[in-house]
C-alpha cells in the first residue's frame, strides 16, 4: 500500500512536470509580443524607445533564452516566486492569492451540492426505478449533462434577476464583509458550476446502485428481514459509491473548467476570470502559474480519489 | 476455477442465432429518445447543406432598420442589434456547430486511436512516454486547455478545431490503451504473433476492428460534448470571427438585451441544447445496441 502511494505520487509529480513543459512552451509559441501589447498605447504615441522596450525586456526576463526562462519559474515555484504579471504589474503569487479564495469558495459549495444532490437523485432513482422519482431524476440528469453553462446562466438572470429581481446578476462580496449578500450573489453561479457535475454523479450513482442491489448480499440482507433503510444504507450504499468517487475527481476538473466560464457570466473576481483576461492580455507569466495551480489540484485530487479505493473496497489490492 | 465455469457455460449455452444487424436495428429502433435525437439530427444536417435556401435574409449584412426587432411573421424570432435575422443565424450557425463536431471528433478519434494502439501494443518505454503525456494533457480541464490553445493558435474555424481536437485526444487514447491490453490477450492474436505476421498488420487488421464498437459510441457521444465546447469557447469570444454565426456568440451578443429581447439568448442557447441532447441519446442508444456490457463504462 505505501509503496503504491509513493508510486502514484511520483508519477503524479512526473506528469505535473510534463503539464508545466506544455504550458510553458505553448505560451512562448504566442504570436505577438506581450511587452508591445502592454505597453501598445505609450509605444504608439512614440514615448518609448528601443532602448527602454529592451530594457523592460531584460526586467521580465524575456531576453534570455526560452530554456533559461523556463528554469527560472519553475525553480522560482519552490521558492514561492511565481514572477510579476505582466499586464497587472503584480506579483503573481498576489494576483492567485487573491483571487483563488473566490474560485476555492464557489468551486466547493458547487462541488458539496453537486455530489450530495446528485448521490441523493441517483440513489432514489436507482432503488425506485420506474416510478415518478426515477422520471425527474433522468430527466434533470439528462439536462444537466447537456445545458450549456453560460445559457443556464442567462436563464437565471433573466428570471431571478431581472424579472422577480430576488438575486444580484452579478459580482463577488466577501462573505465576512457581508454575509447574506454573499449568499445571495453565489446561488445562481454555484447552481451554474454545480449541474453538470450533479448530472454525470446521479447518472453514476443510479446505475451502480441497480447493480448493486441485484448482487447476492443484498438478498440475503433482505432475507435476513433488516428494514430497508439499513439495507440502502449500510449494504448498498457504500458499495454502489465507488464508482461515483472516481467521478468526483473528474468532477473537481469540470468545476474549475466551468469556472472560467461562470466566473465571466457573473463577472466574479476568480481565477477562471483572471485567466480569461490573461489570455487575451498574453500575460504569459499569470496564465502559466494559474493553470498550473488548477492542474495541481486536479492531480491531487485524483490521487485521493485512487488512495481512497482500497479503503472504500478492500477486494482492491494494489499491484 | 472461475476460468472453468466460464468456458462450460460458453460450451452449454450456444450462441442464439440472431442476425446481427437486426438486433442492433431491434435494440437501436426500440426507444423513443433515440428517435427523437435522430429526428433532430436529421433537421440539422438539412439546415447546414441547404443553408442559403432555407433563409429568404443575409446572415452576415443586417438591415439596420429593423434593428433588434421582436418576433413576428416576418422575423420569426426576431433580430439582432445589427438587424440580422436570428432564426436565419442560427440555421448558419448549424454549419459551424457541425462542422466543427464533425472534423474535431474524427481528427481527435484517429490521433488517439493510434497512440493509444501503438501505445497498448508496445508497451514499454513507448507506452509510458505516450501514456503519461496524455495524462498530462487530461490534467487540465478540458475547456482550460482548448482555451489556451486557441489563444495560443488564434482565431478562425480552423484553429478551433486543432484546440478542441487536443484537448479531447487523450480520452480516446486511453479508451483505445485499455482496450488494446485485453484485446491482445486473445489467442488469435497469438495465433497472429506465432505465424509471425507484421506488427502493423496484427494491429490494424485484427486488434482495431475488435475495438471498434466502443469506439463508435465514444466518438458518437464525444460529438456532442464537443458541440459544447465549442459554443463554450465562442461564448467566450474565442474561435469564429465576428460576422461569422456561432451559437455561442449569438448567446453572448444577446446578454445585453437580456431584458428586451431574451429570445436573442434564449433561442441558440435552445439550439445548442437540443443538439447535445440529440448526440447524447443516439449515442446512448447505439451503446446499447452495439455492446451493452459498455454501460457505465462510457
Amino acid at each position: 500500500m505505501t509503496s503504491y502511494i509513493i508510486r502514484r505520487l511520483i508519477q503524479g509529480i512526473i506528469v505535473l512536470i510534463i503539464m508545466t513543459l506544455i504550458v510553458f512552451f505553448a505560451m512562448r509559441l504566442l504570436p505577438g509580443d506581450p511587452l508591445t501589447i502592454f505597453i501598445g498605447q505609450q509605444a504608439s504615441s512614440g514615448s518609448l524607445s528601443g532602448a527602454q522596450l529592451e530594457s523592460l525586456r531584460h526586467e521580465y526576463g524575456l531576453d534570455k533564452p526560452v530554456m533559461m526562462q523556463y528554469f527560472d519559474w519553475f525553480g522560482g515555484i519552490f521558492r514561492g516566486d511565481l514572477g510579476t504579471s505582466i499586464y497587472y504589474h503584480e506579483d503573481v503569487g498576489k494576483l492567485l492569492g487573491e483571487r483563488f479564495p473566490i474560485t476555492l469558495h464557489l468551486g466547493l459549495v458547487a462541488f458539496i451540492i453537486a455530489n450530495v444532490f446528485g448521490i441523493l437523485l441517483g440513489l432514489f432513482a436507482g432503488i425506485r426505478r420506474g416510478t415518478w422519482i426515477d422520471s425527474v431524476s433522468t430527466t434533470l440528469a439528462n439536462i444537466g449533462i447537456t445545458i450549456p453553462v453560460f445559457w443556464l446562466g442567462a436563464l437565471l438572470i433573466y428570471v431571478f434577476g431581472l424579472k422577480l429581481h430576488w438575486l444580484p446578476i452579478y459580482g463577488y462580496t466577501s462573505p465576512f464583509e457581508d454575509f447574506w449578500l454573499n449568499t445571495k450573489q453565489i446561488i445562481m453561479p454555484v447552481i451554474c458550476l454545480a449541474i453538470t457535475g450533479m448530472a454525470y454523479t446521479a447518472r453514476q450513482m443510479r446505475s451502480a446502485m441497480l447493480e448493486v442491489i441485484r448482487q447476492d448480499y443484498i438478498r440475503t440482507a433482505w432475507s435476513k428481514g433488516l428494514p430497508e433503510r439499513t439495507i440502502i444504507i449500510k449494504h448498498a450504499l457504500k458499495n454502489s459509491l465507488i464508482p461515483v468517487i472516481t467521478l468526483m475527481g473528474i468532477g473537481l476538473g469540470m468545476v474549475f473548467g466551468g469556472a472560467v466560464i461562470v466566473e465571466t457570466v457573473f463577472a466574479i473576481p476568480g481565477v477562471g476570470r483572471l485567466l480569461v483576461t490573461s489570455v487575451f492580455a498574453q500575460d504569459y507569466v499569470v496564465v502559466q502559474s494559474g493553470t498550473l495551480l488548477i492542474a495541481a489540484i486536479v492531480i491531487s485530487c485524483n490521487l485521493i480519489v485512487d488512495i481512497s479505493y482500497g479503503w472504500l473496497d478492500p477486494r482492491i489490492r494494489y499491484g | 476455477m472461475t476460468k472453468n465455469t466460464t468456458m462450460i457455460r460458453e460450451f452449454s449455452e450456444a450462441p442464439p442465432r440472431v442476425n446481427e444487424w437486426r438486433r442492433f436495428r431491434r435494440v437501436f429502433f426500440q426507444r423513443k429518445l433515440v428517435i427523437f435525437g435522430l429526428v433532430i439530427l436529421t433537421l440539422l444536417v438539412i439546415a447546414a447543406i441547404f443553408a442559403p435556401w432555407l433563409t429568404p435574409y443575409d446572415p452576415y449584412i443586417g438591415d439596420l432598420g429593423e434593428s433588434l426587432a421582436q418576433p413576428s411573421w416576418t422575423h420569426l424570432l426576431g433580430t439582432d442589434i445589427q438587424g440580422r435575422d436570428t432564426l436565419c443565424r442560427l440555421i448558419y450557425g448549424a454549419r459551424t456547430a457541425l462542422i466543427v463536431g464533425f472534423v474535431t471528433t474524427i481528427t481527435a478519434a484517429i490521433a488517439g486511436i493510434v497512440l493509444g494502439l501503438v501505445a497498448g501494443y508496445f508497451g514499454a518505454i513507448i507506452n509510458m512516454i505516450i501514456m503519461r503525456a496524455m495524462d498530462a494533457l487530461m490534467g487540465f480541464p478540458m475547456l482550460l486547455l482548448a482555451l489556451l490553445l486557441a489563444a495560443v493558435l488564434g482565431s478562425g474555424i480552423q484553429n478551433v478545431i486543432i484546440a478542441l481536437a487536443v484537448a479531447t485526444l487523450p480520452g480516446y487514447a486511453r479508451v483505445m490503451h485499455g482496450l488494446t491490453l485485453s484485446v491482445q490477450e486473445n489467442d488469435y492474436i497469438l495465433a497472429e504473433r506465432a505465424m509471425g505476421s507484421d506488427k502493423w498488420r496484427i494491429m490494424l487488421n485484427h486488434i482495431l476492428p475488435n475495438t471498434l464498437p466502443p469506439i463508435i459510441v465514444l466518438v458518437t457521444l464525444q460529438l456532442g460534448s464537443v458541440i459544447l465546447a465549442e459554443a463554450g469557447l465562442s461564448f467566450l469570444g474565442i474561435g469564429i470571427r465576428p460576422p461569422g454565426a456561432a451559437w455561442g456568440s449569438m448567446v453572448y451578443d444577446g446578454y445585453r438585451f437580456l431584458l428586451s429581447n431574451p429570445v436573442l439568448s434564449f433561442a441558440p442557447g435552445l439550439a445548442i441544447m437540443l443538439v447535445v441532447f440529440a448526440f447524447n441519446m443516439v449515442g446512448d442508444g447505439l451503446r446499447d445496441a452495439l455492446d451493452p456490457r459498455l454501460r457505465g463504462v462510457i
